[in-house]
């Protein structure tokens, strides 16, 4: 028979569509609104999962997001598989296919299981102990036995096909969970007309009302005045109604975030649908109605299959039309079990109650239970339960004072335990709320808010239904910052219950196994050995026995351990401390967290309006900062160095044509513009003439090179101003800093021009006739437009700024047009350029150039820690002025030391020998290690020009070596390099005057 | 995330702002007159309180404009935002003064 | 001290673990020690074990405010590596791999050193050249550290996404394989252990309110919450703190610190068989022995001592490692948590003599102290035993931001032209 434990009647299920998932490839059928766990509990299925250490059966202790034990790989099609899903928050559809985890061959006959069998040497720490003999079978035995045993269920191994949202959101209100405390604050906070937010981890509002199915409020049910409830929050266009909404975070200055289950629950989600959605919610003011955990007992074999929380017996019976058992029996120390037994009974199960606490403490739920035909036994203690991969049966006996009493057999196929409630204060907690400690409560509650935050109902220890309504109303209206509160006459709810810790007991103690978290396997007596070897705070004793660490972060275990440490340190409960709760508060997956932000998203790309053209001509592109720039323009047959020395004779030899768009631009202007560019750069500006450029060399305050670039001045007031391509950013910030913070009083303006202005290099020497035919307004001749000089005029019609610059040691333009012409500029330069065998060339036969005229690129012959000196450009700087930013840092003494490494040239005595970069040199490769090592490789490539490699580096006195062999290192040992003149080509330096 | 009232635009995240570090660290007008304890004090040396904190934060994506700050740097709370070249209202404790 | 073994551990089996006593005692102060380390994280644990069992100086305590372990060295991703560039930080580090090495058995303590390899991943040139640069130094210097291509990288690491399409395709990588992963807790246990072992006072929820120091200056004990506790010398080693313990002595030091964050999974079945660093996307991966993906990135922006940052920074470190690893965005972040390190202007420790007589200081570990921990407390605990430092420790002194010897690591790596 189809689902033999549903219950004929009852529950929210939706009887009349039937739904079939899989089960380690059982098909389970239940029915639309079920959970996994409920429709597995529906077809009898107890045992779902092994434990994370012994490997013992465990079954389904919850019926919420604190469930530590029912945990199931989930495959949701292709692509779509995940471990460690909690069944009891699964929603349960067609095509589910679900399987247990940590077990090997099967669920029922696991291997694994000797572990259990071995418990008594595998308690808390053991490892710490032992594995460290020999010293080798660490790596190789020992600890990939640990790992394979360890872990759950198996990590995704494709890339996930699904999509995932991120959405920003503001509110006046963000209300945290719509049981009754967080309804009833909406309502409040509703009727102001601000904006609110309610958002619950459940498909359904309600919380508790869902499954309460006899309590009534302001005279109806309470069923009736949730759907009211609802219905009038849904007709607020202000309200926002999140369900399936987890908030997980909150972080300072009222920033919570939620995750949203968007369509994991449906069978055929909307096209496009994201699977999840983060929300970041900057709230005015949060109210935290996140209700509460109920605690599980701690007594011998509590983890079998059957044995479940008392409420969530409840639950299955009243919200699902389930009996997670035909006989059950309840064990509580509290009231609020026997509503749950009520319930049971009410549905047709065999109950026996058994209360831990003495008749006399019992209310008068116990005489009302007994009217209704149920055992109750009062004044027990239980000892443990029977059964192997389902219980069989709980064994109790009387107790008083501590003295045991005759035990007694009671047969069962259902425990429900109570041990009492925890509100749940984790975002209370995260944002750095205080928590009191309340002895009558036995529970930490929030205390000081440390934000614009409200915390009611259970999460703030009130679980009295009728209080929970009046302190969420409140709350809710005072968050909306309205006046008004109201009473709420509900059904009463039995609260109150006798922290009991673990259990006293008859058995041998150290055979008890009492488990405290039930997912990573701690007893009582694993927590009472760290406190035997000295792990007193709570903290250490969490680390040590890794309670509280599981996936359920410790929701149902947290209590149960802190009080068994205070009772066994005979300390009181607040002297043990309790955890800090640090988000998330329940799982969340990474894809929620990255939203969008993949590929191209992860980071933008940032290309020149020449990088089309380039890509239709064959180029090669490399990342260099955010952008990406054409490498080289390899031909078809060519590789990229014979590319690269096409490129870079045909400059020499004729004209190339290059992309220098990406270089960083920043124009300053100002009445002061010259004296802030003599307080920024090292170099003199006040007597740069109009028109004419100056190579800037800019330091940070601590005197290693920031930045360098050719700076022009277009006027009196202003200069243009380049920068390397990654270091656009980092100049503007600076100068932008100084400027603003410590001479406000310069009339200086910076803007970042860098996208406004596309920039063609034009090198070598039939530069010039290229481009004359194009320009206009500027006399291009050598005399009237020196090398270092701009000029302002037209290109093709355009406007541009001409530079008369190089950084090739060539005759040399940079043709600077706004951007939106530069595609065209640069296709017309290059059609006017082809009678001279224009040719395309990249970052790559750049960088050869440069290096043959020993010109550094910051970043690559320097490092953050390079001085002018270092790569010899001592020269540059202003001798005149008495100050600029990193002068005074130039004159520390390490830094004017001898043995600073230096710029030089090296030449290997293998021609052909291309050193790799950051090659390390030494003077004597026969020295033992560690060597002295004299410096490195900073730049190396094949000159075709020179016919050698060529390679520059900074060498420890490097400018007194000339002329010494040194050795360097090579991926097949030293080969012998000789230290030279950084200027491998043209050391005259003619040609760039051309 | 933090949120951060810039003086000039209102209450924004702290995604648009960069933190410049500890405030009122003004440049000396001669460095050279400085020796190298000096200089050393002026350039690496914080008080990185636990407590009040004055600093300095830029909002980057927005107006463009530093200004300071005080702000709590145990529970991350500001106390006050003002304008570059402003003291602030309250009072800090300094080891400096 | 009880032995640890599998011997001593089946015997312990048989009778319900009974016997295992204390694994540090919880003594009342003394008046005064010849030492006191101020800080029970795992440096100032190792510094009291190596004052004990190197110079034969057990008239120490350590003082901790809170637990032992508490700080960033039970905050932190546990990386252990030494493939640092500059001669000064790769000896440092290098001595500290050398102690992780046979630190389980120095220590009999099982810390639960993986030898699983670091692999540091080159997405750009300037990633290659800064790697190789890091490589062949390393080599010279006698630490192992070989260059991949990015076929290569993906043989050691299965998981990774070598395809030229990324948004930072991998270009090939720098793979240390000495180095690896340890269990942080139990390197403060140990090391605890030891220590209290041979006479060290451990002495935990005391918290040092004021240095006191005499007429002439000179450092001659510490005020605590537990009482005055007198001390021929002491050693700060207070991390995201020491600021604030240096200023009771009146020293103002070159720090700031920053809160930084890190994340663990879900655990699962083993996936991930090394620990992988990328600079260029900037966040760093590694699987414990207990199956959770271990993932932490840089600071948030602003000094902290909240132990808390921003979301967005955990976002940001997701992106990076999805970057890497598409297939991961099903896996679930189970906890983060944050700690506050402590950074120096050029990010590398400052281990030494201050301005105060008889009062040192270890400090400015930044993001990566927990890998230098038993090299950390071997060299301090010379320099404190004998107030001169370690040949080791010579160039970290609080001294070079005066003359400008800096040790600047970061500078090195990071400039992208």
């Amino acid at each position: 028979m189809a689902q033999p434990h549903r219950l004929p009647q009852g529950g929210r299920v939706d009887r009349a569509t039937p739904i079939r998932f899989s089960f380690d490839g059982r098909t389970i059928e239940g029915f639309a609104g079920d959970t996994v766990a409920s429709a597995l509990l529906a077809n009898g299925v107890h045992l779902v999962g092994r434990s994370f250490k012994y490997h013992r059966p465990r079954g389904i202790l919850t019926h919420g997001s604190d469930e530590p034990s029912a945990l199931l790989q989930v495959d949701r099609g292709p692509g779509k598989i995940d471990p460690n899903n909690r069944a009891t928050v699964v929603e349960a559809r067609n095509g589910l296919t679900t399987s247990s985890q940590n077990r090997w061959p099967s669920l029922a006959f696991d291997v694994g299981a000797v572990n259990d069998l071995l418990s008594s040497v595998f308690v808390a720490g053991f490892y710490y102990k032992t594995f460290m003999w020999p010293r080798s079978f660490w790596d190789k035995v020992y600890e990939p036995v640990i790992r394979a045993a360890a872990g759950l269920g198996v990590a995704p191994q494709v890339a996930d096909p699904d999509a995932y949202a991120n959405r920003h959101a503001h509110c006046d209100v963000l209300i945290v969970g719509a049981g009754p405390a967080g309804l009833a604050a909406a309502l409040a906070a509703a009727k102001s007309g601000k904006r609110v937010i309610l958002a619950d981890e459940q498909p359904e509002f309600g919380g508790s009302l869902l499954h309460d199915t006899t309590a009534t409020i302001d005279g109806q049910s309470a069923e009736a005045w949730r759907i009211a409830a609802i219905e009038e929050l849904d007709g607020y266009e202000t309200v926002t109604l999140l369900p399936r909404t987890t908030a997980f975070g909150y972080y300072n200055h009222n920033h919570v975030a939620l995750t949203e289950r968007v369509t994991d629950h449906r069978e055929t989600p909307a096209k496009g649908a994201p699977r999840e959605r983060l929300w970041q919610v900057r709230a005015g003011e949060v109210v935290l109605a996140t209700g509460s955990h109920e605690r599980p007992l701690v007594f011998a074999d509590n983890d079998r299959p059957g044995v479940m929380l008392a409420e969530s017996v409840r639950v299955f019976i009243n919200r699902y039309g389930v009996a997670p058992g035909r006989r059950i029996v309840f064990v509580t120390s509290g009231a609020s079990a026997y509503a749950a037994a009520a319930d049971a009974k009410a549905a047709g199960l065999e109950v026996v109650m058994v209360d831990l606490r003495p008749e006399r403490d019992c209310g008068p739920e116990a005489a009302d239970l007994r009217l209704k035909g149920v055992e109750v036994l009062t004044g027990q203690t239980v000892i443990e339960t029977k059964g192997r991969k389902r219980v069989a049966g709980l064994v109790v006996a009387p107790c008083a004072n501590g003295t045991v009493g005759d035990r007694r057999v009671i047969a069962c196929d259902c425990v429900g335990m109570s041990g009492g409630w925890t509100p749940a204060v984790h975002l209370f907690s995260q944002s750095r709320g205080k928590l009191a400690y309340d002895e009558g409560r036995d529970a930490f509650l929030p205390g000081v808010s440390a934000q614009a935050e409200r915390s009611v109902g259970a999460a703030a220890g009130l679980y009295d239904l009728a209080t929970c309504l009046t302190s969420g109303y409140a709350a809710g209206a005072a968050a909306a910052g309205v006046a008004g509160g109201r009473a709420f006459a509900a059904s009463q709810t039995p609260t109150g219950f006798t922290p009991v810790r673990d259990l006293p007991t008859d058995a041998n103690p150290a055979k008890v196994r009492a488990f405290v978290d039930f997912q990573n396997d701690v007893t009582a007596k694993d927590l009472k050995l760290a406190m035997r070897e000295g792990f007193e705070s709570i903290e250490h004793v969490k680390r040590y026995t890794t309670t509280g660490m599981a996936t359920d972060q410790g929701k149902t275990s947290n209590m149960n351990a802190l009080g068994i440490v205070s009772k066994a340190l005979g300390r009181p409960l607040p002297a043990i401390g309790t955890t800090t709760f640090r988000p998330p508060y329940t799982p969340v997956t990474f894809g929620a967290l990255v939203g969008p932000a993949r590929d191209a998203l992860f980071d933008p790309i940032r290309t020149t309006p020449i990088h089309e053209w380039a890509a239709e001509h064959g180029a090669a592109f490399e990342n260099v900062a955010l952008w990406r720039r054409a490498w080289h323009f390899a031909r078809p047959g060519e590789d990229m160095h014979a590319a690269v020395d096409r490129e870079c004779r045909a400059v020499r030899e004729g004209v190339g044509i290059f992309d220098a768009s990406t270089l960083g631009k920043i124009e300053v202007v100002g009445p002061d513009a010259a004296e802030f560019m003599n307080r920024m750069y090292v170099n003199p500006w006040t007597k740069l003439g109009v028109g004419r450029c100056r190579y800037g060399l800019m330091l940070k305050e601590d005197g290693y090179i920031l930045d360098d670039g050719v700076v022009a001045r277009m006027a009196e007031d202003r200069f243009h101003v380049t920068t390397t391509t990654g270091g656009a950013p980092r100049v503007m910030n600076h100068m932008e800093d100084y400027l603003q913070t410590e001479w406000p009083d310069l009339d200086v303006f910076l803007t970042s021009t860098t996208e406004q202005w596309a920039v063609i290099a034009v090198q070598g020497p039939r530069a010039r006739d290229v481009i004359a035919p194009l320009v206009s307004g500027i006399d291009l001749s050598n005399e009237a437009f020196p090398h270092m000089s701009v000029r302002e005029g037209a290109i093709c019609g355009a406007p541009c700024r001409l530079f008369r610059v190089s950084f090739t040691g060539d005759l040399g333009f940079e043709i600077n047009v706004p951007a939106d012409y530069g595609r065209a500029v640069w296709e017309a330069v290059f059609a006017a350029g082809e009678p001279y065998g224009i040719t395309p060339y990249g970052t790559e036969a750049m960088h050869v150039l440069r290096a043959e005229k020993g010109y550094i690129i910051v970043g690559q012959e320097t490092d953050g820690t390079v001085t002018p000196d270092d790569v010899g450009l001592a020269g540059m700087i202003a001798k005149a002025k008495k100050d600029f930013v990193g002068k005074r840092s130039l004159a520390r003494p390490d830094v004017v030391a001898a043995g600073r490494k230096q710029l030089v040239g090296l030449a290997t005595e293998t021609a052909a020998l291309v050193l790799d970069e950051g090659a390390q040199i030494v003077a004597d490769p026969g020295e033992p290690i560690p060597m002295t090592m004299l410096g490195h490789v900073t730049s190396s490539y094949f000159s075709a020009n020179c016919g050698r490699s060529i390679a520059l580096a900074l060498v420890a006195d490097g400018r007194a070596l000339m002329g010494r062999t040194l050795h360097v290192t090579t991926p097949a040992g030293f080969a012998a390099a000789t230290v030279c003149d950084p200027v491998f080509f043209d050391s005259e330096g003619g040609r760039i005057h051309a | 995330m933090l949120l951060i009232d810039c003086p000039f635009c209102g209450t924004r995240p702290e995604t648009e702002f960069r933190c410049g570090g500890e405030a009122h660290i003004a440049r000396p007008t001669d460095p050279s007159a400085l020796d190298d304890g000096a200089w050393a004090e002026h350039l690496f040396v914080r008080s990185n309180p636990r407590g009040l904190h004055a600093e300095r934060w830029i909002h980057a994506h927005g107006c463009g404009r530093w200004f300071n700050a005080v702000r709590d740097t145990y529970t991350d709370r500001f106390v006050e935002t003002y304008k570059a070249g402003e003291q602030p209202s309250h009072p800090i404790d300094d080891a400096r003064a | 001290m009880r032995r640890f073994s599998l011997a001593s551990l089946l015997s312990e089996a048989v009778g319900g673990h009974q016997g295992w006593g204390r694994q540090w005692r919880a003594p009342e102060p003394k008046p005064s020690y010849d030492v006191v380390i101020v800080g029970g994280g795992g440096h100032g644990l190792a510094t009291a074990y190596y004052l004990a069992t190197v110079h034969g100086i057990t008239n120490v305590a350590v003082v901790e405010k809170g637990w032992i372990g508490g700080g960033n060295t039970g905050r932190n991703t546990t990386i252990i590596r030494s493939n640092y560039l500059y001669d000064e930080s790769a000896h440092l580090y290098e001595h500290a791999l050398k102690l992780w090495e046979g630190l389980s058995q120095e220590l009999n303590y099982n810390v639960m050193f993986s030898q699983r390899g670091v692999l540091m991943l080159a997405h750009n040139i300037h990633d290659i050249q800064s790697f190789k640069r890091h490589v062949y130094a390393n080599r010279l210097n006698g630490i192992d550290n070989e260059w991949l291509s990015a076929e290569e990288c993906k043989a050691f690491c299965p998981p990774l996404n070598i395809s030229r399409e990324a948004r930072y395709p991998v270009l090939g990588g720098a793979l240390q394989r000495r180095a690896g992963t340890a269990r942080h807790d139990a390197v403060a246990w140990g090391y605890a252990r030891g220590a209290d072992a041979r006479g060290v006072d451990i002495l935990q929820n005391c918290e040092v309110t004021g240095v006191r120091r005499d007429a002439g200056g000179a450092a001659i004990g510490v005020e605590t919450t537990r009482g005055f506790i007198g001390a021929k010398r002491v050693g700060v080693v207070a991390a995201g703190n020491t600021s604030r313990v240096m200023d009771m002595a009146g020293v103002r030091m070159p720090l700031e610190s920053y809160p930084l964050q890190a994340l663990v999974s879900e655990p699962v079945k083993p996936v991930f068989p090394c620990v992988v660093m990328s600079n260029a996307v900037h966040a760093y991966i590694s699987q414990s022995d207990k199956g959770e993906l271990v993932i932490g990135a840089g600071t948030d922006q602003y000094t902290s001592y909240s132990q808390q940052g921003g979301l967005h920074i955990t976002n940001h470190t997701l992106d990076a490692i999805c970057e890497i690893f598409p297939q991961f965005t099903r896996m679930r972040m189970l906890r983060s948590w944050g700690g506050i390190v402590d950074v120096t202007p050029d990010r590398s420790p400052i281990i030494g003599r201050t301005p105060v007589d008889n009062l040192f200081v270890n400090c400015g570990w930044g993001t990566g102290g927990f890998k230098a921990t038993p090299g950390s407390g071997h060299v301090f605990a010379h320099t404190l035993a004998t107030g001169e430092p370690h040949p080791i420790n010579a160039p970290f002194t609080l001294d070079r931001f005066r003359t400008g010897r800096l040790i600047d690591e970061a500078a090195a790596a990071a400039v992208a032209h």
